[in-house]
């Protein structure tokens, strides 16, 4: 089912939240990077809404999932690509959906391989509350609480829009 | 069908053994993987913790350095831990059996061999003997296989020609003592290339090698032309002691390549060879160290191939163990 979440909406208010945390903290210059494949989409949208020139990065967290020795390897899709140097750079980070946590901890271990970060911020479209590990969004599209059984996805890259699913029993 | 013993029951690779048995779709993953794998090196830091924690042990059973040296950088490239084993100084040499040698180094809580070995098969048989939970990676048995190498080989392939289908493949040289062509004419067939040649004289084919999937040739200057793909073999130089050819120089000759062999193939046609490359034997210098030789290429897409082949198979493996777990609770 599609719940009724305008994603274009709430990708104008992360742009606004953005501009406001940066200028708050006095980050004057920040890069977008985005978590394959969702966090990519919504990182070039913000990139065009935030009117910047500079391209975004793109991290495939494969290589660093904790659930190697339980389910192996993913397929891959894409490899990571950071077209900017890492080393005192402001990051914001940016993800479809918070969930555990172990996505972002991933993410922010590959960019600390490419160099040291001044800082990280982390920009979320759904944040769903639940928190495994010490994250938690800087920047949030909008919270949802959802049952056990139902898991929400971001379906794209054209015409961003959420979709719940239900998870089929085993 | 007796399900293969390098794929797990959801037809994952948990062993590298062959390419034979292995699908387009099973023989890309590996490809794209070690696209992915490329990219870590050239970062900072050159390493990903997908085998942290985990032992590989290398376990060298005949001379090489380029494929140890690579397999060496690609697991610590992937966090493991890696014993480098020289068979000729360890206790085999002793007496110590194959299996009481390998129950040894189970019990170091190794989790991958990579094995090579100048018996064919030698691979297989430890991949049937060891523990559940251990990842044997075939580095070359025999005149069997040498599937990494082939594997380099099609990244290799597709990285600069971008796709194998139309393409037309000569391999040419000693076909015969070759573990890297069997491979490689397996692999080209699996992925879907036009046309694969061998080109050598008939005391270096193997008998029915037209039954592999090969066209065959005994002339380079018909088996050359059209083809957008060379890859030499090394001539061992023992070879011409046991009388199968007449001399170097002969030899060079008839099947060297030179830059005038190379112009009868496509204008822009790549090189290959997996080395080590015997100049002035198989391959002039001009052409080994000329634009269209892409043998460097070769050795840098090894690590990648290596990475990805064992990250896969340490992945089946853990699939695997899961099971197990979960059968005993």
């Amino acid at each position: 089912m599609t719940p009724d979440i305008d994603v274009d909406n709430l990708i104008d208010n992360m742009a606004t939240e953005i501009d406001g945390f940066t200028s708050a903290n006095s980050i004057d210059a920040y890069q977008l990077v985005g978590i394959r494949t969702g966090g990519v989409w919504l990182a070039s949208r913000l990139q065009e809404k935030l009117g910047r020139a500079e391209p975004i990065g793109e991290l495939n967290i494969n290589f660093y999932r904790d659930d190697f020795s339980q389910i192996g390897l993913h397929p891959q899709v894409e490899a990571s690509h950071l077209p900017f140097a890492i080393d005192g750079q402001h990051i914001v980070l940016i993800d479809d959906v918070l969930l555990s946590g172990r996505t972002v901890r991933a993410a922010m271990n590959e960019i600390f391989d490419y160099g040291r970060p001044a800082s990280i911020v982390l920009a979320v479209l759904i944040d769903l509350g639940r928190r495994d590990l010490p994250i938690k969004p800087d920047i949030t599209g909008t919270e949802l609480a959802l049952v056990k059984s139902e898991r929400v996805k971001l379906i794209g890259p054209d015409n961003l829009h959420i979709q719940i699913q239900q998870i089929n029993p085993k | 069908m007796e399900p293969s013993i390098q794929l797990t029951s959801s037809g994952r690779l948990k062993h590298f053994l062959s390419v034979y048995g292995l699908d387009n779709a099973l023989l890309t993953e590996i490809l794209d993987t070690a696209d992915s794998f490329i990219e870590v090196g050239e970062r900072n830091i050159r390493k990903v913790p997908l085998l942290r924690g985990k032992t590989v042990v290398n376990l060298f059973f005949e001379h090489s350095t380029r494929t140890r040296s690579t397999f060496e950088l690609a697991a610590k490239r992937l966090s493991a831990d890696v014993l480098n084993l020289d068979i000729s100084t360890s206790a085999t040499s002793k007496g110590e059996s194959l299996s009481d040698m390998l129950k040894n180094l189970e019990a170091m809580a190794s989790d991958m061999f990579v094995v090579r070995h100048s018996q064919s098969g030698a691979a297989h048989f430890i991949a049937n003997s060891v523990t559940p939970g251990v990842a044997i990676i075939n580095a070359g048995d025999g005149w069997h296989a040498h599937p990494t190498q082939a594997m380099l080989d099609m990244l290799t392939i597709r990285q600069k020609l971008g796709r194998f289908e139309g393409l037309k493949v000569a391999i040419v040289g000693d076909i015969l003592h070759s573990r890297v062509a069997r491979s490689q004419i397996r692999a080209l067939n699996t992925l879907g290339v036009e046309e694969v040649r061998v080109i050598a004289p008939d005391t270096l084919l193997p008998q029915h090698v037209e039954c592999l999937g090969v066209k065959v040739f005994r002339q380079m200057a018909k088996g050359l032309k059209d083809v957008d793909v060379i890859i030499m073999l090394r001539l061992q130089k023992e070879r011409m002691e046991g009388g199968l050819l007449p001399s170097e120089q002969e030899y060079f000759r008839l099947y060297g390549l030179d830059r005038d062999k190379l112009a009868l193939a496509k204008p822009g046609a790549i090189v290959m060879h997996p080395g080590p490359i015997n100049r002035g034997v198989e391959i002039s210098s001009d052409v080994a160290d000329g634009s269209q030789s892409v043998i460097l290429n070769q050795v840098t897409n090894g690590i990648a191939i290596r990475m990805a082949v064992m990250s896969m198979a340490m992945g089946g493996q853990n699939e695997c163990k899961s099971a197990i777990r979960e059968a005993a609770e």
